[in-house]
């Protein structure tokens, strides 16, 4: 008990908070400048296949984004198991892409129109068939840069 | 000077409202990079546009990937961590061999006349391959190239690729231009 009494005589000063604010004001500005902000919702499990010859994606705002994938439980009783396309926040057919990427075109400037990339967002588990559609719709309306997501593999 | 009295902010809150923000920006923050393979789509195939030029066999390069996941090259059935090394074999055809494709001699910039290859490589799939093998295939053969590219740039500059400026990359990228095609969706088969 000999600790405790010798509290309120004097003792060791309290820290001084006085830097606390800088601390988390550093912390702050590191979340802030890493920050990407989540844009869709995800519906689809995403789990993405990986690869080694990543390019990572330049100006994110030029990118238009491609979910593919098997909905999430909560959408198996209305989508059934099958892997589903998501646009933004809603389940998509292949004939919803040409009029995703004519409204994504026309919120960018014309001029950037060209450096737009449509990364493909695909569950490693989907099968061709469904990636092969959404290329040949992508063609029908010449969005050609596109950008298989996938994730890093550790090599080796 | 009744200025000189104004009391002073109290900053005691500054803490508080630091931590409110730092803990919204973690909660929004996705940490991953969005990163992948880059890849070009063809463009839409015009009715009026002659029929593409016939290419040799020789300079076709076949990979087929079936519904089972398995990939064949010109039919064999291979491995995919062989395909690499085939793929680099093919596209640089060191010793200019009958079988492996012919070479064309242009200019570049900083090599001169140098052989380029004239291989193709053609990807085919099944509908029913699953895009896991699908990328896997991809990665392998994009290795293929990075890997060529990485060599000519060690053994011509004595530096990696990544660390040349734009012009010199431009043209080993010439030299080692990715020609994958993927060919019109159609059932490989089993």
């Amino acid at each position: 008990m000999a600790k405790f009494g010798r509290k309120g005589k004097g003792g060791t000063p309290a820290v001084s908070t006085a830097s606390l604010p800088d601390i988390v004001f550093m912390l702050l500005f590191f979340f802030m400048v890493t920050t990407v902000m989540r844009t869709a919702d995800l519906k689809v499990k995403n789990n993405l296949p990986s690869a080694t010859e990543l390019k990572k994606l330049e100006k994110k705002s030029l990118v238009s984004y491609i979910y593919v994938g098997e909905p999430k439980r909560q959408f198996v009783k209305l989508f059934g198991t099958e892997p589903r396309i998501q646009l933004n926040d809603q389940f998509a057919t292949v004939s919803d892409i040409e009029q995703f990427i004519i409204s994504e075109r026309e919120a960018r400037d014309e001029k950037e129109v060209p450096f737009m990339t449509t990364s493909l967002k695909v569950d490693g588990k989907a099968k061709m068939g469904i990636v092969t559609d959404i290329k040949q719709a992508l063609r029908e309306v010449n969005a050609l840069k596109i950008n298989y997501s996938s994730r890093k593999k550790n090599d080796k | 000077m009744a200025r000189r009295d104004t009391p002073e902010i109290p900053s005691g809150a500054m803490a508080d409202i630091a931590f409110m923000l730092l803990i919204f920006f973690l909660v929004a923050t996705t940490m991953d990079v969005d990163s992948g393979l880059a890849r070009m789509l063809p463009p839409k195939l015009d009715e009026e546009m002659p029929d593409p030029p016939e290419i040799k066999e020789r300079n076709v390069f076949v990979v087929q990937i079936n519904s089972q996941n398995r990939v064949a090259l010109k039919g064999e059935p291979v491995e995919i961590n062989q395909l690499k090394d085939k793929a680099k074999e093919f596209i640089a055809n060191p010793n200019d061999l009958e079988k492996l494709p012919e070479k064309e001699i242009k200019d570049v910039e900083y090599f001169g006349p140098y052989n380029i290859s004239k291989g193709v490589i053609s990807l085919q799939n099944d509908n029913g391959t699953s895009y896991e093998t699908y990328i896997a295939v991809q990665n392998e053969l994009v290795k293929a190239y990075n890997e060529l590219r990485e060599d000519l740039a060690q053994s011509k500059f004595h530096k990696s690729f990544e660390e040349l400026d734009e012009p010199r990359q431009s043209a080993i990228r010439k030299i080692y231009a990715q020609k994958i095609s993927e060919a019109e969706p159609r059932n490989v088969g089993k």
